[in-house]
């Protein structure tokens, strides 16, 4: 027995990005489904937000699984962040002199953007937490408070939402390749059929996430959704 | 036809290598990709320099010796070894650049020609089943089920020519490793070291400086003799269920 | 090594009983006098003197054992890492001994072993249809026409059935039925089906496995792996085979290694012919410098050619690559009647104008006639200039293989389950699909039957070098029946060496001999001058344009057909071509690096000597025999005559120096458990 021999693996750092990943894609589908209530209109979308501050209440406190949600992501994005790095650098470190010429024959474009795509949707998180969550920046200078009021202000201002939909379409490559990557990692996909089905789910969810996020920005800007 | 070759020369492991370029005249678009640079050495070793090293063997694709990456495509543009692509399939008047294999784990040897020993070693590891000689039960005392036997044999036919590694953005040998992985683990014979050898295997190919894959399928794309993404995936499985049995 | 041996061998129709045919000689002949000075009979004193089934049982019973305690105290060198070098090293590694496995290619798996295709024999009747291990040991007696060892053969057909219960162990992929039990085929014309395989690729599949035991051994301590080396001289101690001297290929070292016991599993040297289905490095440097230090060299004339290859293409040619032989089952082999229509687009050509030639001349085997045969006629369709394809040095040499009928008949789909992936092959190699234009073949050199003298014991006549698979002479006799190859080395390497090795290991510890004794440091030095003078004659011609020419003077003189005039007329050819070798080759860069004309040069050099000797033993056998074909021996009808009053004997020789010729010694070969007969196929 050679202890955690396994698990010192580059292969156990990529179960540790699948696994991280997949607790991502639960979220991404939960927080664009609350997005979608904005089309519901102001109440309802206050509700929902609100309401994940009492979830779990009288049991747990205020917030209390909120931040159990909190933690969970935090601590995803390290192990999520800390394996892409070390296999980032292993790979640096494969090839250390590059090819004059180098097609990527048979590749998807997605599949090569995994790095600097998760790199962009990193800084955009930053961006987005400060903007709504964190910082709660309103560039149109109204109220913070109102989550629907901040939303739609911020995507009334035309760069807001194209910086939105370019993180959007970062995602959605991420996960479109991600998603069948974890499943190949997890050793879901021993057949070619399976891997075809794992390929088509990836990116079935990939465009449903970049969607059904771009909807309500979208639909600020072009005044469907209003104050 | 008329070719410009843009070829990597080095003359030994520890020296500088630089790309030189040569034009070669008259070839035949009969000639295999190899018969054409033997044409070229036969006329560098005419003008005094000295011919251009690259690997080659049996010359029909199964001893996967040879191996040069072509115009960024590893063995080419077919879904061929080096040795069995022929200059047909190339344009009169083309510039067709030459590398060898680039990988921290294949060292370059001398021009074309890299070292790819760290293979062997992760065989060594675990690529086998132990039985010693002469104590092996009678042959039909395990029926294997045909479809088992015939999926170990198509993922066996892996011939080690390091491509998957070649043409891998992140220099990973995991197609190598799943297709033995795979081989092995598809019959009853290989089930008591399935652990172990998974575990090990991997352990050396990490040990010997290849990339951690991140699935881009360059590798299955590479391969002369398509092995499929299903051996990594297998691959995988294997090594979580090791981890599971707590190795 | 082999590959496919689809060999539509021997029927079981003879025209004779009696041991000699019916043609015997006129008088004495001795083509040879003036080449070579007869020598001593020679005997294998191993094979005990009980009945031929005993034989095997009795010797493994009396070869001494030596205490596992003792083993790691004995070391054994083996050069080569094909079936017979791997699995030989996997064994005794495992047997305990210190083993150092040399290999010039980048890895122990590339050895050509790899590239064999159609299957190994085994007499397991798992078909029931009446196999055993006598007839498995008839066949192969009979394929070799009569010109193999009796006791070896019968071994060989013995140890068959281990070997896939090993191979199977190790966990090679062979093809099985739905039943899960192994599957087996009829091959090389034989009636029984004792073939097993993996798919088209067996030889890959054997030699992965005995490479992968290897490799255990590697890891577990009993074998160091030396690749990108090459032997290239035999050291002997007291007449006593001690080691070798090997050149690092990648830094150039020129390294001693010793050992107590020696073991060539170097392969064949059908690359003298250069153009053969051989890969480029298969080469005689090891065989040979063994025969110089002592050696007998056996039938070095017994060469194998394979009828279905893809033809030449132009001078650039570097390999020639087989097709198997089974697609003469459903194509038709034709060439024009006239020599105004072999640049026609062959659909051009109307039926009548076409030349169904081996129908016309063999009416009831017609297409399916045997390997020699098949080949020899397309050569002489070729050199009436009736050949197709391209002209290569003014020769079309091709001739064409059409499956315009069996497609009519099977359907294109029916053809593409049977013979898929040689159409792809075919079409990647030649640019055109055979489909729609029939194929071209032509014969090429395949398998070499001759090899280094071994006993029973697999040794040779220098004590402590013992030979294993290709290398050695002993199995094949004058003709290699198809899916033997593979048994053989894997026999040799798994369940014969171990145990005949173990009788000469058993007189040890034997003296230690250190780098400085005066034997290794003549071997040693000799090595290094070779490649000195090698990179200091500065002359004109590439290493690869000797071996050209030399190739073509052995397939026009001593390939399918062999006359003495022109035997004769290609020793002085090799000669005056290897004096100006000598003095004109041209090899640029150092020996302290990675140098592949110096390798060359050394093969090449190796080759000229062979070569000769090849032509000398060519010359000496006035008879046509097994694969190859005597034009001074033949029946009215021109069919082979083969002459066993004077001939059935393996011949063996001794080199005498560098400028004496070499001495003939004849082993008589004896047969008491099958009786010889002549074939016929009209």
């Amino acid at each position: 027995m050679t202890g955690a021999r396994a698990a010192r693996t580059t292969i156990a750092l990529k179960l540790g990005m699948a696994v991280s990943g997949f607790i991502f894609l639960g979220f991404v589908l939960a927080h664009m489904y609350g997005n979608l209530k904005a089309f519901a209109g102001q109440e309802a979308f206050n509700e929902y937000a609100h309401h994940l501050r009492e979830l779990g209440e009288p049991m747990l406190p205020h917030e209390g699984a909120l931040w159990i949600i909190r933690l969970g992501l935090i601590l995803s994005l390290v192990v999520h962040v800390a394996c892409a790095v070390a296999l980032w650098r292993r790979a640096a470190r494969a090839r250390t002199t590059r090819y004059v010429v180098k097609k990527n024959t048979g590749v998807t474009r997605a599949s090569l953007m995994m790095r600097w795509g998760g790199v962009t949707i990193f800084v955009f998180l930053v961006w987005h937490l400060l903007n709504f969550t964190i910082g709660k920046v309103n560039p149109q200078g109204g109220a913070t408070d109102d989550p629907y009021l901040l939303m739609v202000d911020t995507f009334e201002v035309w760069w807001m939402t194209v910086i939105y939909l370019v993180a959007m379409l970062a995602l959605g490559a991420h996960l479109h390749h991600g998603i069948w990557s974890a499943a190949q990692t997890l050793g879901w996909t021993g057949t070619a059929a399976k891997r075809q089905r794992a390929k088509t789910f990836g990116f079935v969810v990939a465009l449903i996430v970049s969607v059904g996020f771009s909807l309500v920005p979208l639909a600020v800007l072009a005044g469907i959704i209003t104050k | 036809m008329n070719l410009t070759l843009k070829i990597w020369r080095q003359p030994d492991a520890s020296s500088a290598g630089a790309m030189h370029t040569y034009e070669l005249s008259d070839v035949s678009p009969d000639m295999s990709f190899l018969e054409m640079l033997d044409v070229l050495n036969e006329q560098l070793n005419e003008k005094g320099e000295e011919p251009i090293a690259f690997d080659s063997d049996c010359r029909e694709g199964i001893c996967g010796t040879c191996g040069l990456m072509i115009n960024g495509d590893a063995h080419g543009p077919e879904v061929t070894t080096t040795c069995q692509l022929h200059m047909r399939s190339f344009k009169d008047g083309e510039t067709i650049t030459i590398e060898p294999w680039r990988s921290d784990a294949f060292p370059v040897v001398k021009d074309l020609i890299v070292d790819r020993s760290a293979f062997d070693r992760i065989i060594q590891q675990g690529g086998y089943i132990s039985v010693n000689t002469g104590s092996a039960p009678e042959a039909h005392s395990v029926p294997v089920p045909r479809d088992d036997a015939l999926r170990a044999f198509n993922v066996a036919t892996c011939i080690g020519c390091g491509a998957c590694v070649a043409a891998c953005p992140n220099g990973s040998a995991s197609l190598f490793m799943g297709a033995k992985i795979t081989h092995l683990g598809e019959l009853p014979q290989g089930q008591p070291e399935r652990d172990t050898r998974v575990v090990n295997m991997v352990a050396q190919h990490d040990h010997e400086g290849f990339g951690g894959c991140t699935n881009i399928g360059a590798c299955t794309a590479a391969c002369p003799k398509e092995i499929p993404l299903d051996v990594i995936s297998q691959l995988n499985k294997d090594l979580r269920t090791a981890i599971k049995h707590g190795h | 090594m082999s590959h496919d041996s689809h060999d539509m061998d021997m029927p079981d129709t003879v025209t004779s009983t009696e041991a000699s045919a019916s043609g015997s000689l006129d008088g004495d002949y001795d083509d040879a006098a003036g080449y070579y000075t007869p020598g001593a009979p020679l005997f294998d004193t191993k094979a005990p003197d009980v009945p031929i089934a005993e034989r095997w049982q009795t010797r493994k019973f009396e070869a001494r054992l030596v205490n596992p305690a003792n083993r790691r105290k004995l070391s054994i060198i083996i050069v080569g890492t094909g079936l017979a070098g791997a699995s030989a090293a996997a064994t005794l590694g495992e047997a305990g001994y210190r083993v150092k496995s040399f290999c010039y290619q980048d890895s122990p798996r590339r050895a050509h072993s790899i590239a064999a295709q159609g299957g190994i024999n085994a007499a397991k009747n798992y078909k029931e249809d009446g196999d055993s291990v006598h007839r498995l040991f008839y066949d192969t007696v009979k394929g070799g026409d009569y010109r193999s060892r009796e006791s070896n053969v019968y071994r060989l057909a013995e140890v068959s059935t281990n070997i896939i219960d090993q191979c199977v162990a190790q966990g090679v992929p062979f093809a099985r039925e739905y039943g899960g039990l192994l599957d087996n085929r009829s091959f090389g014309g034989v009636q029984v089906s004792r073939t097993f395989y993996a798919r088209g690729q067996t030889g890959q599949q054997l030699l992965i496995g005995a490479y992968q035991a290897l490799e255990r051994q590697v890891a577990a301590g009993t074998v160091e792996t030396f690749t990108r080396h090459e032997m290239l001289e035999l050291i002997t101690v007291d007449g006593k085979a001690r080691g070798i001297v090997a050149r690092d290929m990648v830094t150039g070292a020129i390294e001693t290694h010793l050992a107590d016991v020696v073991v060539l599993a170097s392969g064949g040297y059908g690359n003298v012919f250069y153009l053969s289905t051989n890969a480029m490095g298969c080469n005689v440097t090891a065989a040979w410098r063994a025969h110089r230090k002592g050696a007998f060299m056996a039938n070095p004339c017994y060469t194998q050619i394979h009828p279905t290859c893809i033809p030449v293409s132009g001078s650039h040619q570097s390999k020639l690559t087989l097709m198997s032989e089974s697609l003469r089952n459903d194509g038709r082999i034709w060439v024009p009647k006239n020599q105004a229509d072999c640049d026609k687009d062959p659909r051009e050509i109307p039926e009548e104008d076409r030349d169904y030639y081996l129908e016309r001349i063999y009416p009831s085997f017609g297409n399916l006639v045997p390997r020699d045969i098949a080949s020899r006629a397309a050569k002489n369709v070729c050199d009436e200039g009736r050949g197709v394809g391209p002209e290569v040095d003014g020769v079309r040499r091709g001739v064409y293989l059409d499956f315009s009928a069996a497609i009519e008949r099977l359907g294109k789909k029916g053809i593409t389950e049977k013979y898929d992936n040689l159409f792809d092959m075919y079409e990647r190699i030649t640019g055109e699909n055979p489909f729609e234009v029939p194929m071209r073949i032509y014969p090429a050199v395949h398998y070499v039957m001759g090899g280094l003298w071994v006993d029973y014991d697999l040794q040779s006549t220098i004590p402590g070098l013992f030979v294993t698979g290709e290398a050695n002479f002993s199995d094949h006799g004058a003709n290699r029946l198809g899916a033997s190859a593979l048994m053989q080395g894997l026999a040799d390497g798994y369940f014969v060496l171990p145990h005949t090795i173990r009788d000469y290991l058993a007189d040890g510890p034997f003296e230690e001999i250190t780098e400085d004794h005066p034997a290794v440091v003549e071997a040693r030095e000799s090595v290094k001058s070779r490649i000195d003078h090698f990179l200091s004659v500065n002359g004109t011609r590439s290493v690869d344009s000797y071996h050209r020419e030399l190739g073509n003077i052995m397939w026009e003189y001593c390939g399918m057909e062999r006359t003495e005039t022109g035997l004769k007329k290609a020793i002085d050819l090799i000669r005056s071509l290897k004096d100006d070798f000598y003095r004109n080759v041209k090899v640029l860069g150092s020996a302290e690096t990675l140098n592949q004309s110096l390798e060359k040069a050394g093969r090449v050099a190796d080759f000229f000597e062979l070569g000769e000797l090849m032509c000398i033993d060519a010359l000496n056998r006035r008879e046509s025999c097994g694969g190859h074909f005597r034009g001074e021996s033949q029946t009215e009808d021109g069919e082979a005559l083969r002459h066993d009053d004077e001939y059935a004997y393996v011949a063996a020789w001794e080199w005498a120096g560098e400028d004496s010729i070499p001495v003939l010694h004849k082993e008589d070969l004896v047969y008491t458990a099958i009786e010889m007969k002549q074939r016929s196929y009209k």
